[in-house]
């Protein structure tokens, strides 16, 4: 298997603050690859360099074979990479519907002066986006929702639309920012069904920000660890749950004695 | 909870509210504006606009006191605590009389004179006069607070048949030369006498209205439409249009040429309001500079076809017309492209300056060889169509007709577009929107241009009325005042345009002798606006949707649709 995205030495600054440092990684095609951390570790730094909303100082990211650093961020997604955000930002006074539909511009091709002269093409196009919008709504569980606004939903569906908002674009990379922050267990255990769907029924490949351990150590393949922007550790697992230098990132030096990610989370 | 409430709920803020009233009143006597407004009678000779200025501070006391007492569940309170809203309301305006009758000639208070005294005391003297203010006050408070307790139904009715009545009464002139032509001259005598309505036309008008908007059509009949099955409800829209289209067609005609030229003017207004509803409504860029965007297709069309100017008058009036627009257009994007990564208030400022600039640059020694600097350009031809001249009002009015549904008619269809998301997902979230694939930089730059666009048709049309244009027609007002009508109107609505030219823009036309207060009332409907119908006259739907979401929600009970995606 190829590498989707492949982060080389990618370093992100801020004044003197260095977010991202040194980063290199490979995200295989198919691949559930999670980047966890404590806070400020730099994790959404990095998924804001791959969506081209920073333009890192320093290193490549190559996302196909091509490179994207310092791409806009409208060119990056009409590649094929999408996301969804740590606190859900819909559009909040469109319909979920609508929300949808914004997700697909990428592929609409109609020009504004065909809305105009509502031609045939213009029909047609709108016709199957409807359609495609309305799809999606299903696939993610939403049915029957789509007239409403996006700001009074609940918040599980809330998450949901987003998701549907960014699988709109039909991504091949899709960039998940903790998609269970703020769920209860059994929302989570659906949330983690959902990814996996998306991955095994779209073959979507998907890096996840988490930090929820059950949730990452239930789902990855591959794990890369951050702290103070910098990678400690990389690997399946059940090797990041043992490895001594991440527990110590998560819990303070002496604490690393016993203590695993996965407990910690559980205390 | 429902203790704290008792708690803060007492007669307190009912006397607040009424003294708040009271105080607003006081000032508006204090700045001539009742004295000014009573020169205008609405019914007989003994209700003047001035009186019911006066008394509505107690109207309004009485209102609010009701509602947030009602809203407290302290139904039993609602009435007597509006009383005293009512007769606190009195108070103030107590003081004006007293200043009036004690030193009727003050240099200072030139507004407080004898004259406002026998306005407010009815003419029974100071003392009388008073004591009656009072317990008129108290009255209006009650009427104020019941009118809270009664049903929507009836509540809706009231307010229709009193909006009747009132601009029946305060159009009286107006009203008389358009329904002349209806009813007879006789019918029109008796209806309006000495410039008000006929206090026996009123009561009946009254009646008839309330009882029609009680027992007429209303909702039931928007239901009704609303279960016909879509092929009836597509005809139905369509004989609506055709029926408004042939209104509008015949409106000049029956309202006669004065009323053609306020309609003309509101017409102008329109076409600016469809754009900068673009910019602001749709795409979500504060646009303070728009006035300049008008002055381009004003002095594009002048420059063009004024024999006397620049050019000497090469084209007429139809071949400049697209030139305007286009040099609209382009002055929409160069001015678009400094502004591509501003938000909100920052944008609002710089292109704030951009329309000052362009009004001193219109000023301006520098390029007067070209627009006249300060003598503007003189001698714009009417344009005429197959050797017709549009000379009247009337011709005119039908060329921004024209002009309002093509703008009107491109906006709906651009809303309804990928273009009408992009902008939207735009006013959202901006971040967002890019991370969806959307090109801000022409997604911006378009909302400009087309913006721009359809100010700088309205200026050209502008330009060709009025013949003779000056720098100074193009200020900081004009933005303001086509900014204020759309938020009145209802921002992102379409025929919240409509309604909010009417409003903003039609009745001032109508009221000018009292044009020195315009803008205070335009600040005082703003404010009201955005306390109780923050979404506008005419909202969008989805506006009205995020209002009424709430009970949308409990009564569908949503959560229960949301299953499960994965099983």
């Amino acid at each position: 298997m190829a590498a989707i995205l492949t982060a080389e030495t990618v370093t992100k600054r801020f004044g003197g603050l260095v977010a991202v440092n040194n980063l290199s990684l490979e995200i295989q095609h198919g691949q559930i690859y999670s980047v966890i951390g404590p806070n400020g570790a730099g994790k959404t730094t990095f998924f804001n360099c791959v969506t081209g909303f920073y333009t890192p100082e320093e290193g490549k990211i190559i996302f196909n074979g091509h490179e994207i650093q310092g791409l806009s961020t409208d060119r990056v997604t009409r590649m094929g990479i999408s996301r969804t955000y740590q606190n859900i930002r819909l559009f909040s006074n469109m319909t979920a519907l609508e929300n949808i539909m914004v997700g697909e511009h990428p592929h609409l091709k109609t020009f504004w002066a065909d809305a105009v002269f509502d031609t045939p093409r213009f029909r047609k196009e709108e016709q199957q986006a409807l359609a495609e919008a309305q799809r999606l709504l299903d696939f993610v569980g939403l049915k029957g929702l789509g007239d409403h606004l996006a700001r009074n939903l609940p918040y599980g569906a809330q998450r949901r639309l987003e998701v549907a908002r960014a699988l709109a674009s039909q991504p091949k990379l899709l960039l998940l920012d903790e998609p269970t922050a703020g769920m209860n267990p059994h929302e989570t255990g659906e949330m983690i069904a959902f990814i996996q769907m998306l991955r095994d029924k779209l073959g979507i490949t998907i890096l996840l920000i988490e930090h929820d351990m059950k949730v990452v150590m239930s789902i990855s393949d591959q794990i890369t660890v951050l702290d103070f922007g910098t990678k400690i550790a990389e690997g399946k697992p059940i090797d990041i749950q043992k490895n001594p230098r991440v527990i110590e990132a998560y819990l303070g030096r002496g604490a690393a004695s016993g203590l695993t990610p996965a407990n910690a989370a559980a205390n | 909870m429902n203790l704290t409430q008792e708690h803060t709920l007492d007669w307190r803020t009912a006397a607040r509210n009424g003294l708040l009233g009271g105080t607003i009143i006081l000032y508006f006597g204090a700045i001539g504006m009742v004295s000014t407004f009573s020169v205008r009678n609405m019914v007989g000779t003994f209700l003047n606009l001035g009186q019911i200025l006066s008394i509505m501070g107690a109207i309004a006391a009485g209102l609010i006191t009701g509602r947030t007492f009602l809203k407290a569940d302290q139904r039993a309170k609602v009435i007597q605590m509006g009383a005293l809203s009512g007769l606190l309301a009195g108070l103030p305006p107590l003081i004006l009389i007293i200043m009036g009758t004690l030193v009727p000639n003050s240099t200072m208070f030139v507004n407080i004179n004898a004259e406002l005294v026998e306005i407010l005391t009815f003419g029974l003297g100071a003392l009388v006069g008073s004591l009656a203010l009072i317990v008129v006050s108290g009255l209006m408070g009650v009427l104020g607070a019941a009118f809270v307790l009664l049903g929507e139904k009836y509540r809706k009715a009231l307010i229709n048949a009193l909006l009747w009545v009132l601009l029946l009464g305060l159009f009286s002139e107006n009203a008389g030369t358009v329904l002349q032509k209806f009813l007879g001259t006789s019918a029109v005598r008796w209806l309006f006498q000495n410039k008000s309505l006929n206090p026996i036309a009123a009561i009946i008008i009254f009646a008839l209205t309330f009882a029609f908007s009680l027992f007429g059509v209303g909702n039931k009949g928007k239901t009704k439409i609303q279960s016909l099955p879509s092929e009836k409800q597509k005809q139905l829209r369509l004989i609506y249009i055709v029926l408004g289209l042939v209104f509008a067609l015949a409106l000049p005609w029956m309202v006669g040429t004065f009323l053609s030229q306020v309609l003309f003017i509101v017409g102008l207004y329109v076409m600016m309001g469809m754009g900068l509803n673009i910019v602001v409504g749709f795409a979500g860029l504060l646009d303070l500079g728009y006035v300049a965007f008008f002055a381009f297709g004003a002095y594009t069309m002048g420059v063009l076809t004024s024999p006397g100017g620049f050019t000497g008058g090469i084209l007429n009036f139809w071949l400049a017309l697209p030139i305007a627009i286009l040099v609209g257009v382009t002055f929409g994007i160069i001015l678009g492209f400094p502004v591509l990564n501003m938000r909100g208030d920052y944008l609002a400022i710089v292109t704030l300056g951009f329309g000052e600039i362009i009004r001193v640059l219109a000023y301006s020694n520098w390029l007067a060889p070209i627009i006249g600097g300060a003598q503007g350009v003189l001698g714009i031809p009417t344009p005429s169509l197959f050797g017709f001249r549009l000379g009247k009002p009337e011709y005119m009015y039908y060329l921004v007709l024209l002009g309002s549904l093509v703008a009107a008619f491109i906006a709906a269809r651009l809303r309804d577009s990928r273009l009408g998301r992009q902008w939207m997902a735009m006013r959202e979230d901006e971040d967002v929107a890019e991370t969806m694939g959307i090109n801000l930089v022409q997604t911006k730059l378009l909302a400009f241009a087309i913006g721009a666009g359809f100010s700088a048709a309205s200026g050209a049309i502008f330009a060709s009325r009025l013949q003779n244009i000056f720098p100074n027609s193009f200020g900081i007002l004009v933005s303001i005042n086509v900014l204020s009508l759309i938020i009145v109107g209802g921002l992102g609505s379409l025929p919240g345009v409509v309604v909010g030219a009417a409003i903003l823009v039609g009745m001032p036309e109508l009221l000018r002798e009292f044009a020195e207060y315009r803008l205070l009332m335009y600040g005082l409907l703003l404010i009201v606006m955005m306390l109780a119908k923050p979404e506008g006259f005419w909202p969008e739907e989805t506006r009205k949707r995020e209002l009424h979401a709430k009970e949308d929600w409990d009564n569908n009970d949503a959560d229960a649709e949301v299953v499960g995606a994965a099983d």
